[in-house]
């Protein structure tokens, strides 16, 4: 339900409003920045601190902010007003959902064909790799944030559960890797067990803080344990996914895939393998989900989310009800997990920073939560975006050599999760499908659907 | 005993410091109800500036420390409000009734622009100043040869936390806009109704939260000595710990959650591991929220069918 809208919205109209807004914010602009840009501070090699001043990057900054400002003034003129419900011819309503209909199938379809289209392409099926663990790792965490409405800011610690247990039963057993993710899986659902357990009493942003120090103390323990971890340093040299132990892709070893298929040597196919893997992990995912949210626990997960009191007056056991949905989120990231140690073959405390649980979180906020399309549209969006900005060397062009792109990438990074949430604050995909349902199966708006207090 | 007597001045400065940080999260928690994810890095932003000015100060010759500090300390609550209110209005305030994930997963991405933000202006590496303000008293010396000490800096820390407190609780109890503040707290659209001006109070709220913080980043860096674009995502997690352990919402719990997350991380730190200070304090907040769900001084919540 919304509040009334409180804030009267001023419309600026005509040119002498507009200039002065502009004017108004360069000069904000200008307070802003003189300090932290126009003074460049650094510490010399005598510890004494040097400066020396940027009044060309301040200048420059001021006039694209007032640039800015008359831009967006007038998009927003031609607009109209925020707010208004904008009607959406039904021939282009119907085009829409006939699209949304065969979104899924189509980027099957196309997920298991990338290997063959970009058999040759190694960066290709590198990103893709990526994007697809970050997908399952995606779908994982829907499970407790989607359908359980459960806040979870620390997801990223099951995921270094997860590797962490390969890397380490791998490199001191020897074991495979085929025993190990079930292993990796079982653990990581064990941890999410043991952390939803203090926090069943807790909801909301108590229970959104103590998942995040529950993501810290994982990583720092990593990282000060050193007999067992190898602290920052890491663990290396993980050994690789046997292709279900009757091939391997060492070709040092009689059985490497080449020699027994006899075929070309070639690193390649382990990439492919590698890429199948995480699909079909990623597939198991969403079948279980699937399947989960039509299942007793499944629609306890969701009514859960809608209204934990109606819940409890209706008989459903809440602490089975969470736990289930800490554990099973937490075994998808395990399993995640085990693939990234497998495929790095190199783990290190550096790669579970809380900038990863906020990327998995804004992935599935920005997939609607609780669709699983949406969710790897997202992905893709996010992680893909992300990856092509390391590609910015045109830039270096205009900006001189002097310009690195690497440094921007987390700045734009941030500015898109700002403005992705301005824009389009439910997500991408804005409808939900009720597996309940009364006469008439019938997509609702999401924001019909509650995010759970925890 | 003397060992103790050390570790609890450090920790109560240390404490004072989180505080100071803390009461920004609960006042924008109490009235708007989200989580400020990037109060860390103003607060980082604050010891930016702060150290910007104070170099500027030094370099144009003026050599009397009170008067540069007196200056330091305005232009850098002033400029950090700018950054707490120019936050609010891009970031927050068209998400104000949206549902509750949007406005956090926003201020998780302010978050990353400021550290990035400061990370590509004023460069990776730390910088480091030199003490500023130096000296203090011996308070007892044992026979073995240990010494408590108080150094200035502590006392001007503690000090400075004190007398804004004071301020600030005359401005929340006394004042029309902490009346204003309150009330938006307890009802906005019943406020809005008896023509309290919402979005000027919330924007308030947020400047006085970066100006509060503001000062902890200039206490930080003459504490330490040294400033760097990452450190606003640790005294963050920590100051929001305190603000949660104290009780969320509530102005007097948090600068209590501040002073005992120092402390715990003090002497965590003195008698076991350095290492594991962290996570002392993390474990710390988890147990507390085991048996009090609420925190120290909160209000249970109480949900209404």
């Amino acid at each position: 339900m919304k509040a009334p809208s409180i804030n009267t919205a001023k419309t600026a109209s005509g040119i002498p409003a507009l200039l002065k807004t502009a004017c108004v914010n360069a000069l904000i602009a200008l307070v802003l920045f003189s300090l932290m840009v126009g003074v460049r501070t650094e510490a010399g090699s005598d510890g004494q601190l040097t400066y020396w001043t940027r009044f060309g990057e301040v200048a420059s900054l001021v006039a694209a902010v007032f640039g800015g400002s008359i831009v967006l003034e007038l998009l927003k003129q031609w607009i109209g007003p925020s707010g208004a419900e904008k009607l959406v011819p039904p021939a282009v309503r119907s085009g829409m959902s006939f699209v949304g209909s065969y979104l899924a199938p189509a980027l099957l379809i196309f997920t298991l064909l990338v290997p063959v289209i970009f058999y040759d392409q190694r960066y290709i099926l590198d990103l893709a790799i990526l994007v697809l663990t970050y997908v399952m790792l995606g779908w994982g965490l829907n499970v407790v944030v989607g359908l359980a409405g459960l806040l979870d800011l620390g997801y990223v610690a099951f995921y270094a559960v997860g590797a962490y247990s390969y890397a380490l039963l791998a490199t001191n057993f020897g074991w495979s890797f085929w025993i190990c993710l079930p292993l990796a899986g079982v653990l990581a659902a064990f941890w999410g067990v043991l952390l939803g357990f203090p926090v069943l009493r807790l909801r909301g942003d108590y229970l959104a803080i103590v998942t995040l120090a529950f993501g810290e103390i994982i990583r720092l323990v990593l990282i000060n344990w050193r007999e067992v971890t190898n602290g920052s340093a890491g663990i290396s040299g993980i050994p690789k996914v046997s292709f279900f132990g009757l091939m391997t892709f060492n070709v040092s070893d009689p059985n490497y895939i080449a020699k027994v298929l006899h075929i070309a040597t070639s690193s390649a196919y382990y990439k492919i393998f590698l890429y199948y893997l995480i699909l079909g992990l990623c597939l198991l995912t969403a079948f279980v989900t699937i399947r989960l949210r039509r299942l007793p626990v499944g629609r306890a997960w969701e009514a859960l989310r809608e209204d934990e009191i109606a819940c409890r007056s209706l008989g459903i056991n809440t602490t089975t009800t969470k736990l289930t949905a800490f554990a099973t989120g937490a075994m998808f990231g395990g399993f995640a997990g085990s693939f990234f140690a497998a495929r790095q073959g190199f783990v290190s405390p550096e790669s579970f920073v809380f900038l990863e649980s906020a990327i998995i979180l804004a992935i599935v906020v920005l997939g609607g939560m609780g669709s699983l399309v949406g969710i790897a549209v997202a992905a893709m969006v996010m992680i893909g975006g992300t990856e092509a900005l390391r590609e910015l060397d045109f830039l270096k062009q205009i900006f001189g050599p002097d310009f690195t792109p690497e440094l921007y990438r987390m700045l734009l990074f941030g500015m898109a999760m700002v403005i992705v949430m301005l824009w389009k604050p439910r997500g991408f995909v804005g409808s939900r499908e009720p597996t309940a349902f009364l006469k008439e199966r019938r997509a609702v708006s999401s924001s019909f659907t509650k995010e759970g207090h925890g | 005993m003397d060992y103790f007597a050390q570790q609890l001045i450090n920790g109560l400065v240390l404490g004072s410091i989180y505080g100071l940080i803390a009461i920004g999260y609960t006042m924008v928690y109490g009235i708007v109800g989200m989580i400020n994810f990037a109060h860390g890095d103003v607060f980082m932003i604050g010891g930016f500036i702060a150290l910007i000015t104070f170099l500027l100060l030094v370099s144009t010759g003026l050599t009397a420390v009170p008067v540069i500090l007196l200056i330091v300390i305005l232009v850098s609550m002033a400029v950090t409000a700018l950054y707490g209110w120019t936050i609010e209005r891009i970031a927050y305030r068209p998400l104000r009734h949206s549902f509750r994930l949007a406005p956090m997963l926003s201020a998780i991405g302010m978050s990353f622009v400021l550290t990035n933000y400061s990370q590509v202006a004023q460069g990776a590496r730390v910088k480091p100043v030199p003490p500023v303000i130096t000296g203090g008293y011996t308070l007892h010396e044992s026979a073995d040869g240990f010494v408590i000490q108080l150094s200035n800096i502590q006392i001007v820390v503690v000090v400075t936390t004190i007398v804004l407190l004071a301020i600030f609780t005359w401005l929340v109890s006394r004042t029309r806009l902490g009346r204003d503040m309150r009330a938006c707290e307890q009802d906005q659209t019943m406020a809005a109704l008896l023509g309290v001006n919402v979005d000027r109070t919330i924007s308030m709220t947020f400047v006085i939260g970066a100006a509060l913080a503001a000062v902890a980043g200039l206490m930080y860096l003459l504490y330490y000595g040294l400033v760097d674009f990452f450190m606003g995502f640790v005294a963050g997690i920590k100051a929001f710990t305190a603000a949660v352990l104290g009780g969320i919402g509530s102005l007097p719990g948090a600068m209590l959650g501040g002073l005992a997350i120092g402390l715990i991380e003090t002497f965590w730190s003195a008698y076991f591991s350095v290492e594991y200070k962290d996570v002392a304090a993390f474990s710390i907040l988890i147990v507390v929220l085991i048996f009090m769900p609420t925190g120290l001084l909160g209000r249970p919540e109480v949900e209404k069918v």
